[in-house]
């Protein structure tokens, strides 16, 4: 089915605004017309996920040859930002990063730059730049900031990869199809919660359970049994777990997100219901200890998504007098960053022997290559999301607290 | 939208060819080639080693297998947005599938799809990974939305 252009469209894919929209244009079509989306709808935000270790030396390659098309507008027309860099340029040495790794990064860079692309670096952006308002639509990349935007702040956004968010921001629009319509926003089945997490880890914990039974992107949970409010890192968690294990980008919460007062507002009645419990969420955790894998860490992670201030207030408390035996590193946004330093959660943290690393994130960036330099394998961390990744880039993660964590790196073992 | 609906149960041994089987969703070339089917999900950035071609998830169901040249019948998209620029940069290496094929489609294996020049098909009354048989010949056309079961193993 062709999709229905307004005169401005027809003119970018005529090629009056050059060949860069065009291009753009022709991508987001080919897109909406495999989703049947009727027509475009305008947005006003764009976030870019392009670490490196993802474009390849083809996908930069690509990025440059927007940059040397000649004639016409070849910059966003709308504010659009990046997801986090596959590197901390001050510490890639100590990750074991290579300099062809580094150029291919700098190359990068450098193309966005000149696609008027803002260089932000982060996957919480919604707690860092600008949160989108309800009913806002945008064009946002990384599923852990989709999921957040639709979910919490009540926005309208599709999973947006790389090359379709930045056809979203040179073009200032997206297809019309997916989760910017009102009638895919409603709820596809039911959980009851018998079990209200408090820690980070518990909160990604039941993300991933759920997310397992959503299954797919199509589905839309609506939660019900949450007692109190939940803050936004601890649902900076749970929706990032969701997004990664089971590829869901939106979801509502009884009386907590904006679109859902009430189950019913969301849901229409006889809806799949299922019952999760803290004996799912400890199973979800428990499945991730392998053998003797707990005695034996390698290295602890804090990242996926990236900390907040709070998260490292907390952490920097928790590493307060202590000296670890091992590496443990702490990932954060370059916005959050200068506060760490100022308040001087980075020096508590880098006295113990962490490291905090800014502007990227661990799994996008070369996280196998760094496992093969480092001699990494059984890593221990926080984050549901990020167990859920690094399996196939032959770690064996594991997940416990905050603090479980961070006595890990002093003893070698995760409690 | 693409989830499979009231799934009829045809399984891969009442399959006598040619059988073809039509999808609500589709995008690219014809391909012709041998099917790799799990009822499991992909992602490339969580499933895959890009670099041998192969699915390195040690719990995924195809877990050692090279994809590379196979056209991929699966469940569902899983994962990241990074699976848009990873189908992109494993074409250009051509270390690619020929083409994807979902119960399930998520944006950005469409998006990836878009960028790498892959065939995909995706939605079906029935659940494809029940119906195409592991190691059939299959043909792929996006132009009728269609995969046709030719053989139920490849010619060796």
């Amino acid at each position: 089915m062709a999709m229905r252009l307004n005169d401005e469209e027809q003119g970018i894919l005529a090629g009056e605004c050059g060949p860069v929209p065009q291009r753009a244009l022709r991508h987001q079509m080919l897109v909406g017309e495999f989703f049947h989306a009727e027509d475009f709808v305008p947005v006003t935000q764009a976030h870019i996920m392009a670490d490196t270790e993802s474009l390849g030396d083809a996908g930069v390659s690509w990025l440059e040859q927007l940059v040397a098309d000649s004639g016409g507008r070849r910059q966003v027309r709308i504010p659009t930002i990046t997801d986090p860099r596959g590197t901390d340029f001050s510490k890639a040495e100590r990750l074991g990063q290579t300099a062809a790794m580094l150029t291919l990064e700098r190359r990068t860079i450098d193309a966005f730059v000149k696609l008027g692309v803002v260089m932000t670096d982060t996957c919480i952006n919604y707690q860092t730049i600008q949160a989108p308002t309800r009913g806002e639509h945008v064009a946002f990349g990384d599923t852990g900031v989709v999921i957040y935007s639709n979910s919490i702040c009540g926005a309208r956004s599709n999973f947006e990869g790389g090359p379709s968010a930045l056809s979203a921001g040179i073009t200032g629009r997206t297809p019309r199809y997916g989760f910017h319509l009102e009638s895919n926003r409603r709820a596809t089945l039911h959980i009851r919660a018998r079990f209200t997490p408090q820690s980070l880890n518990d909160w990604g914990a039941l993300g991933g359970v759920i997310g397992r039974l959503a299954g797919n992107y199509w589905s839309v949970p609506v939660i019900e049994g949450i007692e109190g409010s939940p803050g936004s890192d601890q649902l900076k968690h749970f929706g990032a777990a969701m997004a990664s294990f089971g590829s869901i980008a939106l979801f509502h919460i009884a009386g907590v997100t904006p679109e859902c007062a009430k189950a019913g507002d969301v849901a229409p009645a006889n809806l799949p219901s299922h019952d999760v419990t803290r004996a799912d969420v400890d199973a979800l955790q428990d499945s991730y200890r392998v053998g003797d894998s707990a005695d034996n860490v390698d290295v602890v992670v804090f990242s996926a998504p990236q900390l907040s201030l709070y998260e490292l207030r907390e952490l920097a408390a928790l590493c307060d007098g202590l000296r670890f035996t091992i590496p443990m590193l702490a990932v954060t946004s370059p916005q959050v960053k200068p506060d760490a330093d100022r308040m001087g959660y980075t020096a508590t943290i880098e006295a113990a022997g962490g490291m905090v690393l800014s502007g990227m994130c661990f799994y996008q960036s070369y996280a196998r290559e760094i496992a093969e330099a480092r001699g990494w394998k059984r890593l221990a961390t926080n984050s549901a999301k990020l167990v859920n990744i690094l399996g196939g880039y032959g770690y064996q993660p594991m997940l416990g607290s905050m603090s479980g964590c961070v006595q890990a790196a002093v003893t070698g073992k995760l409690a | 939208m693409s989830a499979p609906g009231s799934q009829a149960p045809i399984l891969p041994s009442m399959i006598v060819p040619p059988v073809v089987f039509h999808a609500r969703h589709a995008m690219g070339r014809k391909v012709r080639g041998v099917a790799l089917v799990a009822h499991d999900g992909f992602s490339a950035r969580y499933d895959l080693d890009r670099i041998a071609g192969t699915f390195s998830r040690p719990s995924h169901k195809l877990a050692g297998l090279s994809y590379v040249g196979r056209v991929l019948v699966l469940d569902t998209a899983k994962g990241g947005v990074a699976s848009a620029w990873m189908l992109h940069e494993m074409h250009s290496r051509g270390m690619s599938p020929l083409a994807i094929v979902f119960n399930s489609v998520n944006p950005i294996l469409a998006q990836g799809a878009a960028l790498g020049d892959l065939p995909m098909l995706a939605g079906f009354d029935v659940d494809i990974t029940a119906a195409i048989p592991h190691g059939a010949e299959v043909e792929v056309d996006p132009e009728t939305r269609a995969i046709t079961v030719l053989a139920r193993s490849a010619p060796r």
